[in-house]
């Protein structure tokens, strides 16, 4: 149970949230013009007549953005409809060139979908898709180079968008961050959004309400615009529950309004508010037919559906025998569980995710770089593992050989090689070793054989020391014990 | 030497062949032409200069044995086609100064063809109207005027008045209710709408998009027929438009109609039809049935309803389409405070009368709590309208009918001017076909009493325009129609 | 349905034209008239009947994923009332 109550002077409350989330759909060309969708151009540089809203100018859909979505869909478990309709969304604004914006309102391209997120107490629960459509992007208005006047940029606008509409399945802020993390990955994972908030890629905008345990009717939802990081969606729906719950104790009423989350103060305003409310006019665009799929198109996206997190998860617990704390971390990021994969590949898969969650990630983190920049190759840390597996270098001296593929970028059998670090498993050669330690020590060799048996560890200890850290500690361990017993 | 000016495409593009005249000297005998009728206001802006140029061009490929299907025919353009490099207004004053940089598909095909563009043609604003008196140009005045100046009817009121007056040898036109109809009707030439989807929208300043269609507003059937094949074609940048092939309209003509069945509609004998319109309705039936076509009544039953319908669908869809105006981006722009004064200001000073009322029904019908009453509501008719006419047409392969209620009336008349109903009520006979999407041409049938001509409609299928030319100049050498002095 | 002199403000609002107040009269009686005239419609029995979006009978066609476009900013510029540093420029956006 993971739903956040708020205990309120006149009884418990619960929160109920959904989200809509904007992605922007990755593709090379806009969604409805040949304009690229680079992102850091010259001002006004990947604009087409079309996009600019010019007199007589026309849309075309581009095939990529809907095989994206549909994409997206499948990995939402959703339905994918064969047929869907464009409609228009009409309003004026700066940074809108045709005044209206191209979307899909009564039949959208995705229905129903669930998303299963993990969360932290172990629980999992399922939020449900509304929808996913398609649509384009604004352009961008600049405010702060004149303060008289607004500078519009339409380099983003006509940047395919998918709209994805969750139920309102929230019940606390910990579920929608789980599930914004989630969805970010699948995303990742799918090649279908880069998922960057912070950028912009990726914005959310959070609807919360508030009810009486036990009530079942939902009570006035108000919604957030464009809250931009995970942490910040968080922030708002705990604000704003806590606001309604506030509001509804003090005798007051929730108006339905349209508000904004102020990341540096933590609090959520009304935006202003206008002469007239909004009406968008919705009609289906005329300019563009229905969209109808067949089997055919839908089955060609799907043949290239790769594995997405969840699957791969499962996978790398039930085939692998990883723990299923390790197997999330690794999966996470799609280049992580791929960098995994080649690692562990005719290895040892569980060794190596101990490398890698421990050793491999500290040395990320102290040199501050990322998995495509690592010095150590995948193929090289699952070569290292089964050094060990095999006896050729013991685990201590792993560690040693480690550090020098960090440093120097080289293949363990060539540090181990170089440096001379293989493991002595010639038993004539430790029994000699041994030999000597035991008539170096009678003092401790009367000792252990009059009951201080802890003392085993000493003499493997001085074992090893004397073999300069090569001894195979097995072996080590199996003749003291006969030599001393 | 005869007057180049009255021959016709098919006339001139023989002389020119057989250099009886040059290209230059037609185009000049033109510019004399457009001087001389100045007054009739048929032209916003003359590029006869640059014509002459095309035409040097034109003489060397005819000289070589070279060029397009109209080469070196000077041509007019309605206002409304983006022509590159030369200024394209819809004769709006919110599109004063506007130079596109861009040119319609419609007269790419042209151009590349050969033909010489003489300048752009007057036409309401918007083409919104039906009489050309929106125009921020003032009206034209049509060449049949006696005493007091009458309207060419519109929105083409320009192109079927310039092509009267021998002002260009054809012209483009649009039709989005009645628009290349009315008026060809009204100033005695030929003028044909096709099926919606035979020429690309691109480029085409859009009205109503689910309605307009460019065609040709010629001196004859034959003309209109090379004209037409020229401005046909699928345009993969118009998703309304049709992959179908284009069939040489010219080859039909001279076939005979024996066998064909044409249907009258019985529901298009409105109250108070002009006699004389109602006289020649029959004559033209009478015609046909002499070439052994087969007379046959059908029924339209929604007739009445048609204008109603049109007048919902058509400003709904106008009203998204001239939200682009806004005095951002291109066009003319009356500064404000804010943005919102920006673009009240702008659009307030840039649109006439008449296209602010139809933005404004139009904003209307699609507005919340209204847009099920009204607009759905029409979508709803116009697929019984549609219905209506696929029922009529298991029973006939054409329809005839008059294009326009009356003749030409006096620019000014009051009672138009005071109820923008009864100017509407003008194109009752063809606005049925424009919410079907079907092709019909309007082809002078005589002159009534006051010696003003009279125009008769021949309505096809979908995408079969080849009955209506063939039947079409049937009538024609039946008519044997004299133009204007 | 009748409209009333809210409803002209509002939808001259959502439409960015101005009308006068001397006008409003004038042309919430011109709207009553225009719409009592389509209002005809409400006879027409359209149960069962699906909405015509579009005449044509095919379906949407659609294009590949190509960059085709664009790299013209002097050209989407031409045109404009006002531009400055290569943007379009406006009266400062409140919001």
């Amino acid at each position: 149970m993971s739903g956040m109550i708020i205990n309120g002077k006149t009884g418990d409350w619960e929160v109920i949230c959904g989200l809509e989330i904007h992605c922007q759909i990755i593709s090379k060309s806009k969604i409805f013009s040949g304009a690229s969708t680079h992102y850091g151009s010259d001002v006004n540089e990947n604009v087409s007549f079309i996009d600019a809203g010019m007199p007589g100018m026309l849309p075309v859909l581009n095939k990529e953005c809907v095989r994206q979505a549909i994409k997206t869909g499948l990995g939402l478990n959703a339905k994918i409809n064969k047929y869907s309709e464009f409609s228009r969304k009409n309003y004026f604004y700066a940074d809108l060139p045709q005044g209206y914006q191209i979307t899909q309102f009564q039949y959208p391209l995705v229905g129903e979908g669930f998303v299963k997120i993990d969360l932290e107490d172990g629980s999992s629960k399922n939020i449900g898709i509304e929808r996913i459509h398609i649509e384009q992007d604004a352009g961008k208005s600049i405010h702060d180079i004149s303060p008289t006047k607004s500078f519009i940029d339409l380099n983003r606008a006509g940047v395919g968008l998918m709209e994805i509409v969750t139920k309102p399945d929230f019940r606390s802020p910990e579920e929608a961050g789980a599930f914004l993390r989630k969805l970010r990955s699948i995303v990742r994972y799918l090649g279908t959004c880069d998922g960057n908030m912070d950028e912009g890629s990726m914005r959310c905008d959070v609807n919360v309400s508030v009810r009486k345990v036990g009530e079942t009717e939902f009570r006035t939802r108000n919604e957030m615009k464009n809250v931009n990081s995970v942490k910040f969606v968080m922030q708002a729906i705990e604000y704003e529950a806590r606001r309604h719950v506030e509001t509804y104790e003090n005798g007051g009423t929730i108006v339905q309004e349209t508000r904004q989350f102020d990341p540096l103060k933590g609090v959520t305003k009304v935006m202003r508010k206008k002469e007239f409310a909004h009406d968008y006019r919705y009609f289906p665009e005329p300019d563009l037919l229905p969209l109808v799929l067949d089997d055919a198109f839908i089955d060609d996206v799907k043949s290239e559906m790769v594995e997405l997190p969840d699957a791969k998860k499962e996978r790398f617990v039930h085939e692998l025998g990883l723990t299923p704390y390790d197997a999330s971390v690794l999966c996470e990021a799609r280049e992580t569980a791929e960098w995994f994969e080649k690692a562990a590949k005719g290895h040892d898969a569980k060794k190596v995710a101990n490398w890698m969650m421990g050793d491999f990630f500290a040395m990320l983190n102290e040199k501050k770089i990322s998995l495509e920049e690592s010095p150590i190759s995948p193929e090289n840390l699952g070569k290292l593992v089964e050094l060990v597996t095999s006896n050729v270098i013991n685990g201590k001296t792993a560690k040693d050989v480690f550090v020098l593929m960090a440093e120097t970028g080289k293949a363990p059998d060539v540090i181990v090689e170089e440096k001379g670090l293989k493991q002595v498993t010639d038993t004539a050669a430790i029994e000699k070793i041994i030999d000597e330690v035991i008539a170096a020590n009678p003092g401790n060799v009367a000792a252990y054989k009059g009951g201080k048996v802890a003392l085993m560890g000493w003499f493997v200890g001085q074992v090893m020391k004397a073999s300069q850290g090569k001894a195979n500690p097995g072996v080590v361990n199996q003749i003291l014990r006969n030599k001393l017993a | 030497m005869t007057d180049l000016t009255k021959l016709t495409i098919a006339k001139a593009r023989e002389g020119l062949k057989k250099k009886e005249f040059s290209a230059p000297e037609l185009v000049e005998a033109y510019a004399a032409k457009m001087a001389e009728n100045r007054k009739l206001n048929a032209y916003v802006c003359e590029t006869t200069e640059q014509a002459l140029e095309q035409a040097k061009a034109s003489q060397e490929k005819i000289n070589h044995g070279e060029g397009g299907d109209l080469e070196g025919i000077p041509l007019g353009i309605k206002d409304l086609f983006c022509t590159k490099g030369i200024p394209t207004t819809a004769c709006s004053n919110i599109l004063k100064g506007f130079v596109p940089p861009y040119e319609s598909t419609v007269t790419t095909h042209l151009l590349a063809a050969g033909a010489n563009f003489l300048g752009k043609l007057n036409l309401d604003e918007f083409a919104m109207g039906g009489s050309n008196e929106t125009s921020a140009f003032g009206p034209v005045v049509n060449p049949w005027s006696k005493d007091v100046p009458l309207v060419p009817g519109g929105s083409s009121g320009g192109s079927a008045a310039a092509v009267a007056a021998n002002m260009c040898a054809a012209a483009t036109g649009t039709d989005t209710g009645g628009s290349i109809r009315q008026p060809s009707a009204f100033c005695g030439v030929t003028g044909i709408k096709p099926t919606y989807g035979r020429c690309s929208r691109w480029g085409i300043i859009a009205f109503a998009s689910s309605l307009d269609q460019a065609g040709p507003i010629a001196k004859d059937v034959r003309d209109c027929a090379i004209m037409l094949k020229t401005m046909a074609g699928y345009d993969a940048k118009d998703s309304t438009s049709a992959q179908k092939e284009v069939p040489d309209f010219e080859k039909v003509l001279g076939l005979d109609v024996k066998g064909m069945r044409i249907g009258i509609p019985k529901e298009y004998r409105v109250d108070g039809l002009d006699k004389e319109v109602a006289a020649y309705w029959d004559k033209a039936a009478e015609m046909l049935k002499e070439h052994g076509a087969e007379v046959v009544e059908v029924s339209l039953p929604h007739t009445k309803y048609a204008l109603a319908t049109y007048y919902i669908i058509a400003p709904a869809e106008a009203s998204s389409n001239l939200a682009r105006y806004d005095g951002l981006r291109y066009g003319n722009r009356v500064d404000g405070v804010h943005l919102d004064d920006m673009y009240i200001n702008s659009r307030s000073a840039g649109f006439g009368k008449e296209v602010k009322r139809r933005i404004m029904i139009g904003t209307y019908v699609l507005s919340a709590g209204y847009y099920d009453a009204y607009y759905l509501k029409a979508q709803k008719v116009r697929r019984l309208i549609r219905d209506d006419f696929i029922k009529a047409f298991e029973k006939c392969d054409l329809i005839l009918t008059p294009t326009a209620p009356t003749a030409a009336f006096p620019i000014g008349d009051k009672s138009m001017q005071e109820n923008p109903i009864t100017m509407w009520l003008n194109d009752i006979f063809t606005v049925s076909v424009s919410l079907a999407g079907l092709p019909a041409m309007s082809l002078p049938i005589g002159l009534n009493q006051q010696g003003l001509p009279l125009g008769m409609q021949l309505v096809g299928r979908a995408f079969d325009e080849e009955s209506i030319f063939k039947a079409a100049y049937c009538l024609e050498k039946d008519v044997n129609f004299v133009g204007v002095k | 349905m009748a409209i009333d002199t809210e409803t002209v403000r509002k939808i001259a609002f959502l439409s960015r034209l101005r009308v006068d107040d001397d006008k409003v009269q004038a042309t919430e009686d011109e709207f009553n008239k225009i719409l009592g005239w389509v209002d005809q419609l409400q006879e027409v029995d359209t149960q069962n009947v699906a909405p015509l979006v579009s005449v044509n009978e095919n379906y949407l066609q659609m294009r590949e994923d190509e960059v085709t476009d664009g790299n013209m900013p002097e050209e989407i510029l031409a045109n404009a009332p006002m531009k400055e540093y290569g943007y379009f420029a406006v009266p400062k956006v409140v919001e």
